[in-house]
């Protein structure tokens, strides 16, 4: 049974795209038929994260309005076997989405893949509620910051009340919480919310946690989801996120400063 | 005195930002949980029909709603000017 995975926040620019792309191409990695949705109708970048942009020729809205098929609207990922990019309209607005529109191109995605994973707009109206709305699972994008915190509560009470899921009745979607940006320098001096305070306020389950890199930027710059920078702490990460949320049990890495000897700590370079 | 600052130490901003979160969110999760979305405008008329009988400002009525196991509390808080008793009396 494929499930439909949104990747959420409430706030803007805390890293769902990004996290959408590591995660549908960590997916993907292990041998997952994965498929990455843009919803961010007008403003598409899921393309330019994952390197896509220039065979791009038709896209989600165009296969909501009948305009194209899904098999000519997929974009295969030329790196990664199992991994497609459904892109969205750079020309029209969050207004071209409909339930039924989604429903039905939703459907037709499980027939062909494990995962399906949404990359939402931000804000919590109506693009941010079509992402959401057939989800089974979603994880919560968040930074360690009081707006991104107040937008993830906000967006979880959306998830809780708007989906399809809370309409029917049926089990809740499943809630993960993906701390992105994590900068334990910060987090050690008092100068940043650290784990456990945002976990005790949102209360929901961790699934992983990104530490504040240069590699994030870098992978974006390059088209290359980050997760296939094997190298880097974010990709790492990400790696072992995907690996919780298929049910394997990972301790979380990088979230405490490893005990250094004296010479160590003298020629500690910063991250 | 930039020199001096160089050495001085902030005092640590996450426990505020928690705290201020917490306070919050949890006045945000009881005005959404439960059906509870009549609170604002609960507040609005009840700021009109005071305002029928005392001069108020639009901040003096507070209406909050808190729930606690099984048991749901409506607290209406109404402040009025000190000077209203005179008012009444003359009236």
């Amino acid at each position: 049974m494929s499930k439909i995975i949104v990747m959420t926040s409430g706030k803007g620019g805390v890293g769902k795209t990004t996290s959408a792309a590591a995660f549908a191409a960590g997916l993907a990695q292990r041998g997952h038929k994965t498929v990455v949705v843009d919803f961010d109708v007008g403003l598409r970048n899921l393309d330019l994260v994952m390197g896509c942009e220039r065979r791009v020729v038709f896209d989600f809205i165009n296969v909501i309005h009948g305009e194209a098929k899904l098999s000519q609207a997929l974009v295969k990922d030329k790196r990664i076997d199992n991994l497609f990019i459904l892109p969205t309209s750079q020309t029209r607005d969050k207004d071209a989405l409909n339930t039924k529109g989604i429903g039905e191109a939703l459907e037709r995605l499980r027939e062909q893949f494990d995962y399906i994973v949404c990359d939402s707009p931000a804000g919590i109206e109506h693009g941010a509620v079509m992402a959401l709305y057939y989800a089974d699972e979603a994880i919560v994008v968040t930074n360690p910051e009081v707006s991104s915190v107040r937008d993830s509560d906000r967006i979880l009470g959306v998830l809780q009340s708007k989906s399809k899921r809370a309409e029917e009745g049926a089990d809740p979607v499943k809630e993960h919480l993906l701390l992105t940006r994590y900068d334990l320098d910060r987090v050690e001096r008092g100068e940043m919310l650290a784990i456990d305070d945002v976990l005790e306020i949102l209360s929901i389950p961790l699934l992983g946690v990104i530490p504040e890199d240069q590699a994030v930027l870098r992978a974006s710059n390059l088209g290359q989801p980050v997760v296939m920078d094997n190298e880097s702490q974010p990709g790492q990460a990400y790696g072992d996120a995907v690996g919780r949320f298929l049910g394997e049990d990972i301790p979380h890495r990088f979230i405490k400063r490893e005990k250094k000897g004296l010479f160590g700590r003298m020629f500690r370079r910063s991250a | 005195m930039k020199l001096l600052d160089l050495f001085r130490k902030q005092p640590a901003s996450a426990p505020a930002a928690r705290e201020r979160l917490q306070i919050l969110l949890a006045h945000e999760r009881a005005g959404r949980e439960g059906g509870a979305d009549f609170l604002p405008q609960l507040q609005r008329e009840l700021l009109q029909v005071v305002k029928k009988y005392v001069q108020i400002d639009d901040d003096k009525v507070q209406v909050q709603l808190d729930r606690q196991g099984d048991v749901a509390t409506l607290e209406v808080n109404v402040e009025l000017p000190e000077t209203v008793p005179e008012q009444k009396r003359s009236a």
